[in-house]
């Protein structure tokens, strides 16, 4: 039995079982608005390279969700369900010192995930879940394969945004930073773009 | 309060007055600069706006029915937009404001695309697609601003399409040209999808279209290049959509008046239960009404500008203005 969890602009979430194992299917669904010579290479171009990237990250040792198949004829993805919590849900109730363990597992795994030439393209609070320890990165839709700094500087000012939206303690892109830097050789230069991408203004939160 | 509104971005001046109590656009007058060949040379516009200014402040007044003395307020178009055309513009407008006694107030152009689109439509807090030639932007209301969700990278849609009309050899602007003989392509040549997150890039568009002309007919390559572009433009829409939660979308700008894209639109938003809204043709386009419009929200949240505060801004994002007309 599949059940709608999650309706997002272009995929639906579903929660559903595969071989006896809780499993979330990602699945593109058809935009009616768009001529089916646009939807459906895009749909697949999308779904083949989100579960590339997805292995490609997890490969490189950051923890994400195992891809149990893919299915290019329905434009979907199955994946596992990792049941722990969103960041977003649970930071706020941790004492410093927990929080701070937290931060540098993010860290470490952006960093992995930058190091394999992959940028994940939306790290926001929602898409990073803990589980057992781990940090989970789900949703690599926004993915590309790339190594430039300014899409690293991407990835890590949307986080550096969400933390400052939603959360109150101004040390967590800190200490994520930090383990960042002591696991990416690359990380003074994106420190720099980090800054650069705030001060263009568009995102910038002006009080 | 009757606000007498300048507009003068890019190649378009134009004058409106509009009254807040009960709510109506007095008149609407405008003028469009067509340069004889090729793209607009910001001065020639501007020199074109001065020219012609007198004229349509004439039959903005007789169309309103109104008197010099009846106007509360002067507004005009403070930014973005080219510096020649912008300059004339709020040189007219402290003119005016000077010899008539009333105060004046600079609007952010693409906030007052939002603002007449609200006023006209009954959308209350939508997404805007703001599309034009130099502007593609999906703008909301977030946290007290208009917030640029997504736009484009490189330039504007309505650019990218005159350039390309500018090669195949049709007239400023060549949007509805386009449009016509995209109705009678049928075969879909391949184009650069480029969407990045809720942001669009049209330049790699632009060259692959002019580059297929050389083996597809001219029909095909208009088809698919509205395709594409329009595509990315409502897939950007929608993520803002659901990004923001909110269930309405608008439209803005002279390449919203391309029946292609606001279809497209207009099947996203019912596919996702939101609801569609577009003003009509002559507010879509550069307008003075707008600027009218949006100047009385700003006058009444109690903004008012000295006029060593009206210096124009070439380079005016939507989200520096602080929206204290709206909570």
């Amino acid at each position: 039995m599949e059940t709608l969890i999650k309706k997002g602009a272009e995929a639906e979430i579903y929660l559903s079982e595969w071989m006896g194992r809780k499993v979330i299917i990602k699945k593109r669904v058809r935009k009616n608005y768009r001529i089916k010579e646009i939807d459906e290479e895009l749909r697949k171009q999308r779904t083949k390279k989100e579960s590339l990237l997805m292995s490609g990250a997890r490969k490189a040792g950051a923890s994400v969700p195992i891809i149990y198949d893919v299915d290019l004829s329905e434009m979907k993805i199955t994946m596992q369900y990792v049941e722990g919590k969103r960041i977003k849900d649970c930071i706020d109730d941790m004492d410093g010192k927990e929080q701070k363990k937290v931060c540098k597992k993010i860290g470490e795994g952006i960093a992995s995930i930058h190091k394999s030439g992959i940028v994940h393209g939306d790290i926001t609070t929602s898409n990073l879940i803990l589980y057992k320890d781990r940090i989970y990165f789900i949703d690599f839709g926004l993915g590309e394969k790339s190594s430039e700094r300014e899409k690293q500087g991407v990835d890590l000012h949307l986080l550096m945004e969400a933390f400052k939206a939603a959360h109150e303690n101004e040390e967590l892109f800190n200490w994520v930073f930090d383990a960042y830097g002591k696991n990416f050789e690359w990380a003074d230069e994106v420190r720099k773009k980090v800054r650069e991408i705030a001060e263009r203004g568009r995102y910038m939160v002006r009080e | 309060m009757i606000c007498l509104g300048i507009e003068g971005t890019a190649h378009t001046v134009g004058i409106g007055i509009v009254r807040d109590r009960p709510f109506g656009i007095l008149s609407n007058v405008s003028s469009m600069y067509r340069p004889p060949s090729g793209g607009i040379h910001p001065r020639d516009a501007a020199n074109h706006h001065a020219s012609v200014f007198t004229d349509i402040l004439q039959k903005a007044l007789e169309r309103a029915n109104i008197k010099f003395n009846d106007i509360d307020l002067v507004a005009f178009s403070i930014g973005p937009g080219l510096g020649p055309c912008l300059r004339t513009a709020a040189t007219a407008a402290r003119s005016l404001s000077l010899y008539l006694k009333k105060p004046l107030i600079g609007v952010n152009h693409c906030i007052a695309h939002l603002e007449i689109g609200r006023a006209v439509t009954g959308a209350s807090d939508p997404v805007l697609l703001y599309v034009s030639g130099g502007n593609t932007q999906v703008i909301a209301f977030m946290n007290g601003r208009y917030r640029v969700f997504g736009e484009t990278l490189d330039i504007g849609i309505g650019n990218c399409l005159d350039k390309f009309g500018r090669e195949a050899g049709m007239p400023f602007p060549a949007g509805p040209k386009i449009e016509e003989i995209a109705r009678k392509g049928r075969k879909y040549v391949g184009l650069p999808y480029s969407v990045k997150g809720m942001d669009v890039s049209f330049s790699g568009i632009l060259t692959a279209a002019i580059n297929s002309l050389k083996r597809e007919s001219m029909e095909d390559v208009c088809f698919s290049m509205q395709e594409t572009c329009f595509s990315m433009l409502t897939e950007v829409a929608e993520r803002a959509m659901a990004h923001t939660e909110k269930e309405e979308v608008l439209l803005g700008g002279g390449v919203a008046s391309n029946e292609r894209l606001r279809n497209m639109v207009r099947k996203m938003a019912e596919e996702r239960g939101a609801k569609f809204y577009c003003p009509p043709g002559e507010l879509l386009v550069d307008n003075g009404a707008m600027i009218a419009w949006t100047a009385i929200l700003m006058k009444k949240s109690g903004i008012e500008m000295d006029i060593d505060e009206t210096a124009i801004k070439q380079n005016f994002r939507t989200d520096e203005v602080d929206v204290t007309w709206r909570h």
